[in-house]
């Protein structure tokens, strides 16, 4: 049991910098190619656990816990970011029945 | 060994499926999947806390809050008009060279081939809260403060203003 654990927690550090900015890079897609605002803000969570990510493994390879931490403040900056922009987004819609980014394009009502 | 790639391969396809899906909500969905995907990484990387306030804060709070805001805006039909293929594909371009970057970078380090040991109780909530309340108590009650302003804030602007007038009925 013990020899399967540590086998199924051996991953080279490498491959976790692979992985996290391949999803990296995926949310940066998601934000150029869609319109909806929803969505790009799913796409910047998307970046933000993806950088979670890399920072609890870097701090499972260093033993330091204060990566964990970080990553906890993370979390609580994303819940406020979420917080304040899906209330921007329920305004914008108000004033302007879209979603659409490109609607934004001119701030006067 | 191989179950990290095995999620790792799940997260990156249903993180594409959330980019790449029309429909707003599917695409919460599949946000929803990449997230618990990335619960099994934590644990997996023995980082407890970490798991469980991943699995509540995001799969419970946030995306719910996603699905909530979805529904309030009533979206039946396909609102969104797509991008010019052009722009998609430049973005998508863009991207790539983002990743090609990273990648590259990444061969330029060297090839360190020590594998990840996770401590044993780094991860566990007792340590974690004797750190956080010792070397980063500023930093917690700041992010505190972050919250407060960032709930009174989404209130204010969420709020219906009697005073203003409304522009389209």
């Amino acid at each position: 049991m013990d020899n399967f654990i540590t086998n199924l927690q051996g991953v080279p550090l490498q491959h976790y910098l692979i992985f996290c900015s391949t999803i990296f890079a995926i949310g940066v897609v998601g934000v150029l190619t869609r319109r909806n605002v929803i969505i790009i803000m799913m796409s910047i969570e998307l970046m933000l656990n993806s950088v979670n990510l890399l920072l609890a493994a870097f701090s499972a390879h260093h033993g330091d816990a204060a990566g964990q931490v970080f990553v906890f403040f993370i979390m609580a900056l994303a819940a406020a970011e979420v917080a304040v922009g899906l209330a921007i987004v329920i305004m914008v819609y108000r004033n302007t029945k879209s979603l659409d980014i490109d609607s934004l394009t001119k701030l006067r009502l | 060994m191989s179950f990290f790639y095995l999620v790792a391969f799940l997260s990156v396809i249903f993180s594409l499926m959330t980019i790449f899906t029309k429909n707003p909500v599917h695409s919460v969905l599949y946000l929803v999947i990449t997230f618990f995907t990335f619960t099994v990484h934590y644990i997996m990387l023995n980082a407890q806390f970490l798991a469980v306030v991943n699995f509540i804060v995001y799969m419970g709070a946030i995306m719910v809050l996603f699905l909530f805001v979805l529904m309030l805006l009533n979206l039946n039909k396909d609102t969104e008009p797509m991008k010019s293929p052009l722009v998609k594909v430049m973005g998508a371009i863009a991207g790539m060279c983002l990743l090609a970057t990273f990648l590259g970078a990444f061969r330029a380090l060297e090839q360190s081939d020590v594998l990840i040991k996770p401590h044993e109780n780094i991860g566990l909530v007792e340590n974690l809260g004797k750190v956080l309340f010792g070397e980063f108590l500023l930093p917690f009650e700041l992010s505190s403060i972050l919250l407060l302003t960032a709930m009174v804030g989404a209130v204010l602007l969420a709020k219906h203003e009697k005073g203003v007038k409304k522009q389209h009925g």
